[in-house]
């Protein structure tokens, strides 16, 4: 296989072609680490926000007057760029995982927070009734009627939250955890060499596009009920 | 709590307010280079998503174009946009925009959310609404500018600051790729490990970032008619919920 395209350069010179085919079978081992390591972190960013989330979620639904203080410093931590977010904790956590983890949890906190608490007042009055007739405590109508109808909610905004945070792993590279920013930046643009660019922007776009049909997945195994019915709105 | 005497010493220390990499000179490069940007995708966007949504048209395109927005890297659109200028020229009449390939970055990430935001606004206005005012005998544009433009301005508003603040935030990543905006600071910081400079560089950043927020916030509460904050309340609540779930109000953070 030759290169795609010669975008410029000394007469295809190989750190000028868009996509240099040797160089990425040579590399397999690098691709799949920066690889590996975007996932993992990306994973572990949307879990740990959804722990977060789920609580805080229910104690804003229930008591609605803590709704509005939760919303607001939720999109306040949105509001700040990721590279300052990054910067404010090196001085105490250093360049470890942990920096790069607590911005990547921090972000998903107000879609997974909005989204929990759509999702359950989208709950019908007529089926918490029903529920509270058939003798069950709140926190059983909780656990088996309002968070398992609300889940297509909540499943939105993870997928939300999990596309977000792939890109923004490509950031968390100045704290030397950047998966495939790695790659972008530090194999490729540092050195103007445009294969490792090429491939690092493909594959997060390839893995967005994934994680997201992955939980789509999930959430029509988790709510057998709604297959037809339910269009989710993503 | 000497650390943070450091980071209130260096501000304090007059060199560096002055010259290229003095903090007015840093501001004034990343808000041109940011206000160019979204001058341009407003421009681009808004129409857009006005027409389609007025025409009830293009729906699943308007709603999912912020979904592949999102899921393309901020600093990865970046760094393509820095090779590829970086090999060509900055075409001429563009002087204004501040550094090119950072402008164009943050122009195609600005628009998506903005042109479903914009489409959502206007797709949802209930239909007695619109028949209400062409049986009023408007014509299409005059329902287009006189009925469901403001009452979509609300959700649009909030695309417009969405948009604003991944602009600000993106414009910062244009330190890793070298180029100028507050990002220097933090950038230049770090790698010197002058940490008092790189906190004094992120926290002049998310200080920018949130009057961001807050100016357009501002702006909205000036531009949106009373009507539809008090009475009308209704009406943005069910586009708010709608909103909610299909979220086009979270953009591509970076």
């Amino acid at each position: 296989m030759g290169p795609l395209l010669v975008l410029a350069g000394s007469g295809g010179e190989i750190r000028h072609k868009l996509l240099d085919w040797p160089w990425v079978s040579d590399h397999y081992d690098l691709i799949w680490t920066d690889l590996r390591e975007h996932v993992e972190l990306t994973v572990l960013a949307v879990l740990i926000g959804l722990l977060i989330s789920l609580p805080l979620g229910v104690l804003a639904f229930r008591v609605r007057s803590l709704y509005g203080p939760i919303l607001a410093a939720t999109a306040v931590m949105f509001t700040i760029p990721s590279l300052a977010l990054f910067m404010f904790l090196i001085p105490w956590t250093g360049l470890s995982r942990t920096t790069a983890l607590i911005p990547l949890v921090m972000y998903t906190l107000l879609i997974l927070i909005r989204n929990i608490v759509t999702g359950l007042d989208g709950v019908s009055p007529d089926v918490r009734d029903a529920a509270e007739g058939m003798g069950m405590s709140r926190r059983g109508q909780l656990m088996r009627v309002e968070l398992p109808l609300a889940i297509p909610a909540i499943v939105a905004g993870v997928r939300i939250a999990t596309v977000t945070t792939i890109g923004l792993v490509t950031i968390t590279v100045v704290v030397g955890y950047g998966g495939l920013g790695e790659l972008m930046l530090n194999r490729g643009f540092q050195l103007s060499f445009y294969t490792p660019v090429t491939v690092g922007f493909a594959l997060v776009i390839v893995m967005a596009i994934a994680a997201d049909l992955i939980l789509l997945g999930v959430q029509r195994l988790l709510t057998p009920w709604s297959a037809k019915r339910f269009r989710t709105a993503t | 709590m000497s650390f943070f005497a450091d980071v209130w010493d260096w501000f304090g220390d007059g060199a560096n307010w002055t010259g290229e990499e003095g903090i007015p000179n840093l501001t004034l490069e990343h808000v041109q280079v940011s206000a160019a940007a979204m001058f341009v995708a407003v421009l681009l966007a808004l129409p857009v998503g006005l027409v389609l949504g007025h025409l009830r048209r293009g729906g699943i395109v308007a709603i999912n174009v912020s979904n592949v927005g999102r899921a393309i890297p901020s600093l990865g659109l970046l760094i393509v946009a820095a090779l590829i200028w970086g090999v060509f020229d900055t075409p001429t009449g563009f002087g204004w925009v501040g550094s090119f390939p950072v402008f164009i970055a943050l122009t195609a990430l600005a628009i998506p959310p903005m042109i479903t935001n914009t489409y959502v606004g206007m797709a949802n206005i209930d239909a007695d609404v619109r028949e209400a005012a062409s049986g009023m005998g408007m014509n299409g544009r005059q329902v287009l500018s006189r009925v469901e433009l403001p009452i979509a301005l609300p959700l649009i508003m909030a695309g417009v600051r969405t948009a604003a603040v991944g602009v600000v935030a993106t414009a910062t990543l244009a330190a890793l790729v070298s180029f100028g905006g507050l990002g220097r600071l933090i950038w230049d910081g770090f790698r010197a490990q002058d940490y008092p400079k790189m906190f004094a560089g992120a926290l002049l950043v998310a200080v920018l970032a949130i009057l961001v927020e807050l100016a357009l916030a501002l702006l909205q509460r000036a531009i949106v008619s009373r009507g539809l904050r008090r009475g009308g309340d209704r009406i943005v609540r069910e586009i708010e919920a709608v909103d909610t779930v299909l979220d086009p109000a979270t953009a591509p953070q970076s």
